[in-house]
């Protein structure tokens, strides 16, 4: 990995293949290197927001593809979600470490660049012209793209997702058959997108997976349904609705699946409690699960 | 409201209601000659014996025949993908087992997968663990489609064939218990490798097991394959081809019955799949017949990979290297139910300061992910088990969800009853083998 990848965190660069790259990853994702064993005395200083491109230890995140992709390291690259204050999760003070300073920006894998690798490339090159072809723009539909630890994720706008789930499964060079469902992911963190839909799409004609994400905000959490598309997703969408509010527009009969009808909030939401009373172990009261102590 | 045993009617917006319990059905008969409207909707459980746990099944019959079917799921709702935020990455396993119940390694051996992926570790997995790993998983192949065919025998009536399935399911689970120390809900497969190594003696049991069961499994043939009343019940029933797979995302079994031979284990090969020999059985029926031959089939071919697991085990470790990762030490099982290895509190306590302070930080803080998602999906006996795993680089998960094949696949209930009878409502559903732990999480 010689070549300066200025923007692409994560971008697996110029491998041909793809799938065996490990290039960044590799080091990033040791978890020696996260601060399991809170000794970590970096991360204060990269997630300062200052926009240097220096990082500690003088490493050049734009230079050193290894460093940037170090937790906390990534400096501008990437999508924030959050920030992490101390080590113990302790909020309330009381932490007498001497950890309670440390801060560190928490950032999910930011937008790759071209070349992609492997079949990356000739999906993306597909997706684009089919789109091209109907009279969109890609730039539009495709907010981002993302690859990230051998997968491909094709960030869509919400307006776009029906024509952009039907490309994929019509179009013969693509052909993502089949539709593994709809999964939700809060992320309170992130700003104008806290609710993200995520799908994954198995193309069993060309053996490939990819995954689409569609990022709303809270308080106009309307995506259109792609029941149209792929009917499994009918109980999918049913689901993701029951547990996040994501409202599917278009759903043939979007109602709860899980929960009662008439329960009230979305229990897999992050401002939602899990709930559960202390119990007794062996003499001494056990909070429950989401009462007791946790390490950020 | 009217007790259990009572089956008269009761009169609501809908129009006369009747709970039956069997042995009246004269009544309920006489009653629906006489009602003007020949429109009949029949709730099947919540607690039928014949819909595999909590499934409620609501159908509109006409006569014999069924006009509309729609199930009512959510009642074994456990909130485990809530859960899973609240605990260290090692300890989802624990919660992960108990979903698809019947499945619980491919449930772990998915999940781990997963994590793996988000640590960038799948390659440092050592050849052991995956090796029983795969072992695991198909002898748990096995016993999920002896639970599949046995249940559903029962509920055709055949109650041999039950008593057949229960019992060679109960060698695989002397097997799980001698391994991993419980019969259900394991939590044995670990984010990089095994919480045990194999115990002495487990590998001739498993040779044992494999010939035993290769006698054994004649036997369904002979009971069952060329069995007239046996096809009579399932030939042409259940019946969903391979564009209503598709389209219901339907895999598994049903979609090899549909004639098309995915299988992850061939397409998208996991914990060195793509070096054993196996083969993909298919049938082109459709039907819950095929699906049946096919479950057989699979579980031949389980037999064979197992066989070429227990050629290929080599001592080694099985667990990563990496300490920050792997626990400390091979527990034991303790009085109480809880696993301490004598050895290792006696180096942590008595010479090494160093040792104990991080074996209490890997225990009760967990090491940390990376921030990212990864999607990892393994071939369960009842098809695509997708395991979508969100980490924002803390020491627990920040989001799990299961795409639970069952789940999925009881969605094409509908399409396989409308229009048949009754009676074939309980052979479709029981063709789709859907496990509502699995189901409704």
């Amino acid at each position: 990995m010689s070549e300066p990848n200025p923007k692409g965190s994560n971008s697996k660069g110029p491998d041909p293949k793809g799938r065996d790259a490990k290039g960044p990853d590799a080091n990033g994702s040791k978890a020696k290197s996260p601060d399991a064993n809170g000794s970590n005395a970096k991360a204060p200083d990269a997630a300062s927001p200052a926009p240097v491109p220096k990082g500690p230890n003088g490493v050049n995140p734009d230079k050193d593809v290894a460093a940037q992709t170090l937790p906390g390291q990534r400096l501008d690259h990437g999508e924030v979600i959050g920030v992490r204050h101390g080590m113990f999760g302790a909020g309330d003070g009381g932490d007498t470490t001497g950890y309670g300073r440390l801060v560190r920006t928490v950032r999910l894998p930011g937008r790759a660049t071209r070349p992609y690798g492997g079949w990356f490339d000739e999906v993306a090159d597909e997706l684009e012209g089919a789109l091209e072809e109907q009279g969109l723009v890609p730039e539009n539909a495709i907010e981002k793209t993302v690859v990230d630890r051998d997968e491909l994720t094709f960030h869509i706008a919400r307006e776009h997702l029906p024509v952009v789930a039907r490309t994929l499964r019509d179009d013969p060079a693509l052909r993502f058959e089949l539709c593994t469902g709809v999964s939700g992911v809060h992320l309170p963190g992130d700003k104008g997108r806290e609710l993200h839909a995520v799908y994954h799409l198995r193309s069993i004609t060309h053996n490939r997976l990819i995954r689409l994400e569609v990022g709303v905000p809270d308080d106009d959490r309307h995506i259109p349904s792609v029941v149209d598309v792929y009917p499994t997703n009918d109980w999918h969408e049913r689901e993701t609705y029951d547990f996040f509010g994501l409202v599917f527009d278009g759903h043939p009969a979007l109602t709860r699946i899980m929960m009662p009808d008439d329960w009230q909030g979305f229990p897999q939401r992050k401002d939602y409690p899990l709930g559960g009373i202390p119990v007794e172990y062996k003499g001494a009261q056990i909070p429950a699960p989401d009462q007791r102590r946790s390490y950020s | 409201m009217t007790t259990p045993n009572d089956a008269g009617p009761r009169e609501t917006t809908e129009g006369p209601v009747y709970t039956v319990t069997g042995g009246d059905w004269d009544e309920i008969a006489s009653a629906a000659q006489q009602a003007d409207d020949e429109r009949i909707i029949v709730n099947m459980g919540p607690q039928h014996p014949s819909t595999h746990g909590v499934l409620r099944l609501i159908l509109e019959i006409d006569g014999e025949t069924v006009t509309e079917a729609r199930c009512g799921i959510g009642y074994l709702h456990t909130g485990i993908e809530k859960n899973l935020e609240f605990r260290t990455w090692t300890q989802g396993t624990t919660f992960v087992t108990r979903m698809d119940y019947l499945t619980p390694f491919f449930n772990e051996t998915a999940y781990c997968l997963a994590v793996e992926k988000l640590l960038g570790i799948e390659d440092d997995v050592p050849d052991r663990a995956s090796v029983v790993r795969v072992m695991l998983m198909e002898l748990n192949r096995i016993s999920s489609h002896l639970v599949a065919i046995a249940t559903g025998g029962m509920e055709l009536g055949a109650t041999t064939i039950m008593i057949y399935g229960f019992r060679d399911r109960e060698l695989v689970l002397d097997i799980f218990e001698l391994i991993t120390g419980l019969r259900m809900n394991h939590a044995y497969v670990r984010p990089g490798g095994l919480a045990q190594d194999l115990p002495p003696g487990a590998v001739d049991q498993v040779r044992e097991f494999v010939k035993k069961m290769r006698r054994n499994l004649p036997e369904y043939d002979k009971l069952a394959t060329g069995n007239p009343i046996f096809k009579g019940r399932m030939q042409d029933v259940g019946y969903l081809d391979l564009t209503g797979c598709m389209a219901l995302g339907a895999t598994g079994p049903i979609l090899r019955s549909a004639g098309l031979p995915h299988d992850l284990r061939k397409a998208q090969p996991y914990c060195g799949y793509e070096t054993y020999d196996f083969d993909v059985p298919t049938a082109d029926s459709c039907d819950a017949y095929g699906r049946f031959l096919i479950r057989l089939e699979e579980m031949r071919q389980s037999l064979r990979i197992v066989e070429q697991c227990l050629d290929r085990l080599q001592p080694g470790p099985v667990m990563v290297a990496d300490k920050k990762i792997a626990w400390p030490a091979q527990l034991a099982l303790g009085p109480d139910g809880l696993g301490n290895s004598l050895d290792h509190i006696k180096k942590i306590m008595g010479t090494s300061m160093e040792a104990l302070i991080h074996h209490f930080k890997l225990v009760t803080e967990g090491f940390r992910v990376p921030p990212g998602q990864a999607y990892s999906a393994v071939e369960s006996p009842k098809g695509e088990l997708g395991v979508h795993v969100v980490s924002d680089g803390g020491t627990r998960p920040y989001r799990v969800h299961f795409r639970d094949p069952s789940f999925t696949n009881l969605q094409a209930m509908a399409a396989m009853c409308e229009g048949g009878q009754v009676a074939d409502v309980i052979v479709a559903v029981a063709s789709i083998d859907p496990v509502m732990g699995g189901v409704d999480r």
